[in-house]
């Protein structure tokens, strides 16, 4: 497909811009998740699962899949411009990340027919909602040491064990299951297979998981002899860490995929700096203290610095030596980024800074506080930012394994 | 959320960022460069013809004089290559003294000087004095008395690559404004420069005693766009040192990088220890967010608003992450980084003398500060 001209992406970028300022849904009373890893409550769930339904239908989410699973068969750009003028507009998020992101890409890149017919376009849609199930309890950063079993009898498997951390577990009809088919394999990585396993089945149970901010957003998943039919098995039977490690690429930036959906909502400077001029310091607006100033200016210049980055990375005489550094690198930066202003609006805002959600006095709502302790989600999941430096010490810069 | 500024690279681009990335490996080998931090000269003046004889130096320069008309934007990847190998010249004071003759210049000094330049002759900026002040129009530097003969009085520093010029343009106050005029060295007395010994030993800077020169009105630049040509001076070098910091960041990252890989400590290679390992991941994203800033700064150099915020954004994002790499390749070199032969010093030295050069990191986020808040 070739790739469009600007003037055309332009044109699009301006019905996608009029078309979320006119149908953008109204503010619930309720909080809304600034992530997909934040939905909490049945509440939370039907609003952003109707207006993903909604946009959707507008041609918006899933503009570059398929005609025939329910995509809009336009070229990579067109969508990559939607999720952007989403972000742009700061409107709630898409729900079914995990689907747009991480499964639906990879059954777009190595899936069969069959499957694709089967699962896509429920997941543009919103009605089938994915979950992903690589941790556990015990294996963490570990992820090649995964032990939940699944062992062949006739024509299914038999699931037994427990994954940790599942976003949308509660909501999800399918998930993104590694699980150990060979305990006896040479290597831990061999032993591993992938599959598509469905969730209202008996067998499966998932535990809402309190999270440090005190609200409910990932669930414990249990299996307990759970039957699921062989051709859930995606790909061959052990080779199943490679399609996890594409799919973590997806997570990681690494490998674009037909992912890129607006699925995590960025921070509002502007809303920083009305913080900034509102808050006092000895009789002053806070914008007014230099030390302040000079703080807003560093986030501002490493805000712009991933976003270029971005950029950078699709030039490709300006990324030649490495071309897996700038996308290995986004994971990273971002989620730092994201805890670090976070944490700096909780700083900024005075005696106010000791207030929390539900404080009606709480400045934002308490929503810099959330965001700050939800922001550990990225820097934790998907591999720590301690693994990430690993990785990309090991795959960017060539040094042996720690 | 707010950002800025788009990355957008040419062909004209892509061509010159491969041949100086090869030019400059050949030329510039490491060796090479700590044997001409001996010579008092400082750069290699057969290695200078054949920049010159690749039109590098036209680059910028308008095809009505001489030039091959493209900008600074594709001046930016030859200076990183340059910087990247340490490889000395005049290279970065004749560019910005162009810069400030396109912007303040005559007409006939346009028509008379260019053109060599275009060529391969040198200039120079001399603006600094001794208050160490980055603000350009700080200046205590006098040209006194009317008519046909005007009397310069006062020390600039820091004159870069001063014995290589043939023009140098000095900033003067005059009449109660500070000024430019541009000096031909050849009418210079003998003994009006002083080498100034610096941090980086493969630059060469002198201070220039003004006392006694004479010069006419005509040497003067246009009077009316003397604010405009400071501006455009500052932003120009901030611009290019900013190449020349993204050139030195990516090196000494290697040449870290290198000795992780290969020196022993314990039984085990020194770069699979994560308290190595994890810095020298830092600087390497340090690094390429620097370069990102360099490659927006250099396709928005000329907007007007955006250029300034996007350059200084520039400057300061490579200090920092110049300053930090060098610092930590000193360290991670051990013993041996303690020494004058391991390499670590020269590029911890050259980012010292970078990060004091047309504003530092503080002073480029107070500007922008004011710029964006």
């Amino acid at each position: 497909m070739t790739a469009p001209s600007k003037v055309e992406l332009e044109g699009y970028r301006a019905d996608v811009s009029a078309w979320l300022k006119e149908n953008r849904p109204p503010v619930p009373d309720f909080i809304l998740p600034l992530t997909f890893m934040e939905v909490g409550t049945d509440a939370q769930f039907d609003y952003l699962r109707d207006w993903q339904h909604k946009c959707y239908e507008a041609g918006y989410v899933g503009a570059s899949w398929p005609v025939e699973y329910g995509g809009g068969g336009m070229h990579q750009s067109f969508q990559s411009v939607a999720a952007r003028e989403m972000a742009a507009q700061n409107v709630p998020i898409m729900l079914n990340a995990i689907g747009l992101n991480w499964a639906g890409p990879l059954l777009l890149d190595i899936g069969c027919e069959a499957d694709q017919a089967r699962y896509l376009k429920g997941i543009l849609t919103a009605e089938d909602i994915w979950c992903q199930g690589f941790s556990e309890p015990d294996h963490g950063s570990d992820l090649g040491n995964a032990q939940t079993k699944a062992d062949r009898d006739g024509d299914e498997y038999v699931i037994n064990g427990s994954k940790i951390w599942t976003t949308h577990g509660s909501f999800a009809k399918y998930m993104i299951l590694l699980a150990r088919t060979d305990a006896e394999a040479a290597s831990k990585y061999r032993g591993l297979s992938f599959f598509l396993m469905p969730m209202c089945i008996d067998g499966v149970e998932t535990v809402p998981i309190k999270k440090l901010t005190g609200e409910h957003g990932f669930t414990q998943t249990f299996f307990t002899d759970a039957r699921i039919p062989a051709k859930c098995l995606m790909g061959e039977e052990n080779a199943g860490w490679g399609v996890a490690m594409r799919t973590l690429e997806y997570e990681r930036g690494a490998r674009s995929g037909q992912g890129n959906s607006y699925t995590m909502s960025t921070p509002d400077f502007s809303r920083i700096f009305e913080l900034a001029k509102t808050v006092m310091r000895e009789g002053r607006p806070a914008v007014e203290d230099p030390v302040i100033r000079d703080k807003l200016v560093q986030f501002m210049i490493e805000a712009r610095a991933i976003e270029l980055n971005s950029q950078r990375q699709n030039i490709s005489p300006l990324i030649q030596d490495s071309p897996q550094s700038l996308p290995l690198q986004w994971k990273l930066a971002w989620s730092e980024f994201i805890l670090r202003l976070n944490e700096f609006a909780i700083s900024l805002q005075g005696t106010k800074g000791a207030y929390y959600l539900g404080e009606p006095d709480a400045v934002d709502g308490g929503s810099w506080h959330r965001g700050y302790l939800n922001a550990f989600s990225a820097t934790i999941g998907g591999g720590t930012s301690q693994i990430q430096r690993n990785i990309i010490g090991e795959h960017v810069l060539n040094l042996p394994k720690s | 959320m707010e950002t800025g500024g788009t990355i957008t690279f040419s062909e004209e681009q892509t061509d010159l960022l491969e041949m100086a990335e090869n030019f400059c490996r050949d030329k510039s080998p490491i060796d090479r460069v700590r044997a001409l931090m001996e010579d008092e000269l400082g750069y290699d003046t057969q290695v200078w013809q054949q920049v010159a004889d690749l039109g590098w130096l036209a680059i910028a320069i308008p095809e009505a004089y001489g030039g091959v008309g493209l900008g600074l934007a594709e001046v930016v990847p030859v200076v990183e290559q340059m910087g990247r190998r340490m490889m000395a010249g005049p290279f970065v004071s004749t560019t910005l003294a162009v810069q400030a003759l396109l912007v303040g210049g005559t007409e006939v000094q346009k028509q008379a000087i260019l053109p060599e330049l275009a060529a391969g002759a040198c200039a120079t900026l001399a603006l600094s004095e001794d208050n160490g002040d980055w603000d350009l129009e700080n200046v205590a530097a006098c040209a006194s008395g009317g008519g046909a003969e005007i009397l310069l009085s006062g020390v600039k520093t820091l004159v870069a690559d001063a014995l290589a010029a043939k023009w140098i343009l000095v900033s003067l106050l005059y009449e109660g404004r500070p000024r430019i005029a541009i000096l031909d060295t050849s009418t210079l007395e003998e003994g009006a420069f002083r080498r100034e010994t610096l941090i980086d030993e493969t630059k060469r800077s002198y201070q220039f005693s003004l006392n006694g020169i004479k010069i006419e009105k005509d040497d003067f630049l246009d009077f009316d766009h003397t604010r405009e040509t400071f501006d455009h001076i500052h932003l120009a070098a901030a611009l290019l040192i900013s190449a020349e910091m993204c050139g030195g960041a990516r090196s000494v990252i290697d040449y870290t990088v290198e000795y992780l890989q290969t020196r022993k400590q314990f039984g085990k290679v020194i770069g699979s220890y994560q308290a190595l390992k994890h810095p020298i991941v830092d600087a390497h994203i340090g690094y390429e967010q620097a370069r990102s800033h360099l490659y927006s700064a250099a396709s928005n150099f000329t907007r007007q608003g955006e250029g300034e915020i996007s350059t200084r954004m520039a400057k300061a994002q490579a200090g920092d992450a110049f300053s930090y790499a060098a610092d930590r390749a000193i360290q991670f070199h051990g013993g041996f980084g303690f020494t004058y032969d391991c390499d670590a010093q020269l590029y911890r030295r050259r980012s010292i003398w970078a990060e004091n050069m047309w504003g530092d990191v503080i002073y480029h986020r107070k500007k922008l500060a004011d710029l964006l808040l």
